[in-house]
């Protein structure tokens, strides 16, 4: 009989921690079959980040070193650089990413660090509870923001991949969703394409994914697809925000 | 050459092949020094990075790729940088990490001081773990130590910090730089991706507190054998001495003209330098206390090394204190007045009030 279906090889067999209907438990499958497909597992080192996904390196079977909250980008710079043909990513969540690390990825961005980062945008702080993250929208109820996301007290939700598109080291940044199997496989043509990049050497790649949390939202996972779609790609908007072809990266390069 | 940049050149000829810090007076001149050379070398890497907390990180992915890797600031630099040398040590990962210590605390002053000894002695991170801490008192010394610090670094496979202050950043001596010793450093120990192998895993995160206890006694056993085998001092005319001051790095060099005064006034006393400021060299200090009953400990901070002098005697001499924080750089005439003051010759020769 032929095989459809399997468990990918850049992915132990360990049964992942995360909640039912969580975003990340489908974001690391589709990394792992992208890296499998696209057969840099062996040079593929991954930097997990603090969060849901910490323990992302007992699912992964890739090189993978830890970072602290935030650093993600940082760690993942020093590696690259001393490692040049080495297929580097990140793995981060909005508090991550758009809180405690947000210089380290917009530098990292800026400077057109040659790595792929995965952001996963679950509007909240999973890991510890359901505090709300910079990018919960206005008015969502979160352990923080209990009364709902008020913009004078609690400031506006951020758009990581508008601001970091219109820095020149960046190359390609698409949002994407993980809540139904078509917007499954535009993930995966994402990642891939952000990898792929990356082994061309041309910058700096970010795939942001509106993720389910029905943990801290509260909502069964049906639901929180159904908020997904309809109530928080309003406020982040899905498809390509950036992607330079190689020859326009070629031209900007010129300057360096 | 100059104190930061001669760090520069032994760090190069030492291996270093990454470089990654932030601005911060006075050891500018260290990265300065990196952008200008390191990216000459072959595979050298310098990134101005965009902040200490980041410099750190980066250390951290360089190290783990397997670089002999650096960072240099100064004090409110490296309280940024604390968080990284946590995990350099849960991780057990080789960096060098420099600081050339100003007045603190909080922003301070950019004058030479010695106000963190205990931060970098103690463990200004978080959890239990130490790292090396070399305190260097002259240009030759910074040269010889910046080298020595990375082959400690990988042998023991730990955070190692060379502990200086902006005069010696600042200063200039002439130096003759030693023949670095080949690296010995296994490949199964660089993060560099599967190679069709088992994927390896670099992390500090342990959740049983069992299994945590475990890496910790692990790491403390490690910390032990250092402590038996790298402790380092220099003795100072100490042979016949009735009094001993105890002072490291720049203190130690305003000690050392003070008693060059006092000595050709006929006072016997002399100088003992911890070249290792963790490990402290107690044992050494234990073996002169059989001989000299009268210690003085002279910092340029309110007194912080003197904790671990009284530590390592154990009751079982006199000790007395001067310091100057703040930025204060006195004076070796200054320093030999206060230890006339306290050599007094008949009920001992130091106030045991502190
Ligand atoms: C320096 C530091 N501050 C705070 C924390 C606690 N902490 C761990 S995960 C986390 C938030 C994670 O949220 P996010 O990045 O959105 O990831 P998620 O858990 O939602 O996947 C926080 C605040 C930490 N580990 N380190
Ligand atoms: S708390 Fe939220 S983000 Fe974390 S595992 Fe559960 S569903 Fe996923």
């Amino acid at each position: 009989m032929k095989k459809v279906f399997g468990r990918p090889k850049s992915m132990k067999s360990n049964p992942f921690h995360y909640c039912a209907g969580c975003g990340h438990s489908i974001a690391h499958r589709l990394i792992a079959e992208v890296i499998d497909e696209l057969g840099i597992r062996d040079r593929t080192i991954g930097v997990p980040p603090a969060g849901c996904a910490v323990l992302a390196y007992n699912y992964f079977d890739v090189d993978m070193i830890e970072a602290q909250h935030g650093r993600g980008p940082a760690t993942a710079t020093g590696l690259k650089r001393v490692l040049p043909d080495r297929i580097v990513f990140s793995y981060q969540g909005d508090g991550d990413l758009a809180a405690i690390g947000t210089a380290e990825s917009f530098h990292a961005a800026n400077r057109g660090e040659n790595i792929t980062v995965i952001f996963i945008n679950n509007a909240v702080y999973g890991m510890t509870g359901g505090q709300m993250a910079p990018t919960s929208i206005l008015g969502q109820k979160t352990t923080t923001s209990p009364v709902g996301r008020n913009n004078i007290l609690d400031g506006y939700p951020i758009k990581i991949s508008e601001i970091f598109a219109i820095l020149p080291g960046t190359t390609y940044i698409e949002r994407c969703t993980v809540t139904s199997p078509a917007s499954i496989v535009k993930t995966k043509k994402a990642i891939r394409k952000a990898f792929q990049y990356q082994i061309d050497g041309q910058g700096f790649s970010l795939v942001e994914i509106l993720s389910p949390c029905p943990t801290n939202w509260k909502m069964s996972p049906p639901e929180a697809c159904r908020w997904i779609e309809q109530t928080m790609s309003k406020e982040f908007p899905l498809g390509a925000i950036k992607d330079l072809p190689a020859e326009e990266m070629k031209k900007q390069q010129k300057g360096k | 050459m100059q104190g930061n940049k001669i760090i520069g050149e032994a760090a190069i000829r030492a291996g270093c092949r990454f470089y990654a810090g932030y601005p911060i007076t006075p050891q500018n001149e260290l990265p300065e020094y990196m952008a200008e050379n390191l990216r000459k070398v072959e595979g050298g890497v310098f990134i101005q990075s965009e902040s200490e907390i980041a410099a750190i990180h980066m250390v951290i992915g360089a190290s783990a790729g397997g670089a002999r890797s650096l960072t240099s600031s100064s004090s409110p630099g490296i309280s940024l940088k604390q968080e990284g040398i946590s995990s350099l040590a849960a991780c057990e990962l080789p960096a060098v990490i420099v600081n050339m210590m100003r007045g603190g605390p909080g922003l301070g002053n950019i004058s030479p001081s010695q106000g963190d000894y205990f931060q970098a002695t103690k463990g200004g991170g978080h959890g239990d773990y130490r790292m090396v801490v070399l305190g260097p008192a002259s240009l030759q010394e910074i040269a010889d130590l910046t080298m020595d610090a990375f082959d400690i670094a990988d042998e023991y496979r730990i955070p190692v910090m060379i502990l200086a202050d902006g005069m010696l950043g600042q200063m200039m001596e002439p130096v003759v730089f030693k023949k670095p010793k080949p690296r010995n450093y296994p490949e199964s120990l660089v993060m560099k991706g599967a190679g069709g192998g088992k994927s390896k895993i670099i992390r500090g995160l342990i959740l049983d507190p069992l299994d945590l206890e475990e890496h910790i006694w692990k790491l403390q056993r490690k910390y032990r054998m250092i402590t038996e085998r790298e402790a380092r001092s220099e003795l100072y005319q100490t042979d016949d001495a009735e009094l001993v001051i105890v002072a490291y790095g720049t203190a130690s060099r305003i000690a050392k003209g003070a008693i060059k005064r006092l000595r050709k006034q006929g006072l016997r006393v002399g100088l003992f330098r911890p070249i290792t400021l963790w490990p402290f060299p107690s044992q050494q200090l234990r073996d002169l206390a059989k001989k000299v009953g009268n210690f003085m400990v002279f910092e340029m901070s309110a007194g912080q090394m003197l904790e671990d002098v009284l530590l390592a005697l154990q009751g079982k001499a006199r000790v007395g204190f001067h310091g100057r924080p703040g930025g204060v750089v006195p004076t070796p005439i200054e320093l030999a007045n206060v230890i006339l003051r306290k050599y007094n010759g008949k009920e001992g020769l130091i106030d045991t009030e502190l």
